[in-house]
């Protein structure tokens, strides 16, 4: 394949995912919307009011971010577990493995199908935040850099997920077990430095949290960890989990017999 | 010589659980040709088909489509091979034009082009009226149809069909033997595997027949039907009889009161078997063959095989 009909074939996976998401948006789109609305509700408004401050923010503004690289974090992961995995079950990924796409089209061409659905909430409950309160940019630069390393992140660890799944119940445990602990316990909801020094420290091991400090410090120049930690740690790792999802597809992986 | 469309060479699949499908088989497809590829369930077609298209990956040998390794140049080799198979595996909740059009994407075909080839397909294959509704709305015939669009929306030189006919009403694949006749008249190389061997005999001018992951047999269908010896006659009869008859030569046996079964080898002349039931007054009102040609001798050559694998 030349170049022109690489781009082409990344364009088409491209627009098969967009398409895919924005058909089935009220499956899509508005969950995670609506899931952010309530929790502005009633962490941002009724409890965040009588908590106060948190780092010296006001709650609402303090969980804010947060609730953003949530969204992010889920709807990219999940829009390309459940995606792949859906072209694996229905065996329609065998219309990929029989065309000239190579592998490193294939990875790309999902990862950005999940990155624009998980931006594509980000940017609704982006919306929605705003609604219940307002927020400067601190830097805009650190705020869409993490933002998008995030989503390439966890795109490719959904990619890593639907390529190991055998069925369904596999392309859950992952979000269930693991992302949504990691979630609420990456500082999402609170500063590390209210815990004391142990469970400060395991903390430090939660990926998560470097994401979302590095977020909240873009937007309100506020963080618990050096962002430049937060950098390195996101980079390291979106290099580590693509070289790996592309050599699953170069073997072939649960996807050739 | 023309370079062969398909070259197979010591082609090895040993699936994890130790299972050999595919014991050193070597092949090779003209340019042009509609070639059979038969053979029982679990003979090894599929396997070998997948190995060719790369859902199978090999243990071993080589495989070249138009001297294009499928390993080592696989772009140019996939460009080449066009795939119709055996179970739907397209996106059902898509709509045909969609899963045409993307099809031709992942061959780096530009969507104006696709559209137009998109076109031409469905309406070649009666499906045109139906390119946007949902795909999982169409008969069984039509999503088989829809694969074989899909198929030939790059173009490929060598189509392989892994029973395209499967499940669909005689009218409906007669009218696909057509379509499939006129594109191997184009140029188009074919490879078919089915389980109506009318349609392999009809449709093919070459065959292979695999089992147990071993070539049986690898020769042109003219060849392999002047291998059969013998024929077995149905003959429907005017008036009623009790008793078989006998003739000296032919092996005859009473199916019902109006009809008789005769063997008869091929050199024998059919006036004589007519003549001499004349003369016993059974008068003949309709014959036809018992089992289709090519069905006797695919049946003689697995059972044959079949014994050789149990004496090992």
């Amino acid at each position: 394949m030349n170049n022109k009909e690489k781009w082409i074939a990344f364009y088409t996976i491209l627009r098969r995912e967009i398409r895919r998401f924005m058909r089935i948006w009220p499956q899509t789109l508005l969950p995670p919307v609506i899931t952010m609305i309530l929790y502005f509700v009633i962490f941002g408004q009724l409890i965040g009011s009588r908590i106060g401050s948190m780092a010296g923010l006001p709650y609402i503004q303090f969980v804010a971010p947060g609730l953003i690289m949530m969204s992010v974090i889920t709807n990219s992961y999940s829009n390309v577990v459940s995606s792949f995995f859906g072209l694996k079950f229905q065996r329609n990924i065998e219309e990929l493995l029989v065309s000239p796409v190579p592998n490193w089209i294939i990875l790309l061409g999902y990862i950005a199908g999940g990155m624009c659905r998980g931006l594509g909430v980000g940017i609704l409950v982006t919306l929605m935040a705003l609604y219940f309160t307002s927020f400067s940019i601190h830097s805009l630069t650190v705020t869409v850099a993490i933002v998008l390393m995030t989503s390439l992140m966890f795109s490719i660890a959904g990619l890593i997920n639907a390529i190991f799944a055998t069925s369904f119940d596999d392309i859950s445990i992952i979000p269930t077990f693991v992302l949504t602990p990691l979630t609420y316990l990456g500082g999402v909801f609170y500063s590390i430095n209210l815990l004391g020094d142990f469970w400060r420290d395991v903390s430090m091991f939660n990926p998560i949290l470097y994401m979302v400090n590095a977020f909240r410090f873009g937007i309100s120049g506020i963080t618990d960890i050096d962002i430049i930690w937060s950098f390195s740690m996101v980079g390291l790792a979106s290099i580590i989990l693509f070289l790996y999802a592309l050599y699953l597809l170069e073997k072939g992986s649960r996807l050739r017999s | 010589m023309d370079l062969p469309a398909l070259s197979i060479k010591n082609l090895t699949k040993i699936y994890n659980d130790s299972f050999k499908a595919l014991d050193g088989i070597s092949l090779d497809v003209r340019q042009g040709d509609f070639f059979a590829l038969l053979g029982p369930n679990g003979a090894g077609k599929s396997t070998t088909i997948g190995i060719i298209c790369s859902l199978v990956r090999k243990t071993e040998g080589t495989i070249s489509v138009f001297q294009h390794d499928v390993d080592q140049d696989f772009s140019s080799a996939k460009h080449l091979i066009g795939v119709v198979p055996q179970e739907f595996n397209f996106n059902q909740f898509e709509k045909p034009i969609d899963i045409l059009i993307t099809q031709a994407g992942y061959f780096g075909i530009k969507a104006s082009i696709a559209s137009v080839r998109a076109e031409k397909y469905l309406k070649q294959l009666g499906l045109w009226e139906k390119r946007n509704d949902f795909s999982r709305n169409l008969s069984g015939g039509m999503k088989r149809r829809l694969m074989i669009a899909r198929a030939l929306i790059h173009e490929p030189k060598l189509l392989i069909l892994d029973e395209p006919t499967a499940g669909v009403d005689i009218e409906l694949r007669r009218s696909m033997w057509n379509f499939l006749k006129e594109i191997n008249g184009n140029g188009t190389t074919i490879i078919l595997t089915t389980h109506y061997l009318e349609e392999a005999e009809n449709l093919c001018r070459n065959i292979a027949i695999i089992d147990h992951g071993k070539i049986i047999e690898n020769t042109s269908m003219k060849s392999l039907l002047k291998m059969l010896d013998r024929e077995t006659f149905v003959l429907d009869l005017s008036n009623e009889i009790d008793a078989c008859p006998e003739i000296e030569g032919y092996s005859i046996s009473l199916k019902d009161q109006n009809q008789i079964e005769v063997e008869i080898p091929k050199s024998e002349s059919l006036n004589e078997l007519f003549s001499e039931l004349s003369k016993k007054n059974i008068s003949i009102i309709s014959m036809r063959n018992k089992t289709n040609r090519l069905e006797e001798l695919f049946l003689g050559m697995v059972e044959k095989n079949l014994g050789q694998e149990s004496q090992k």
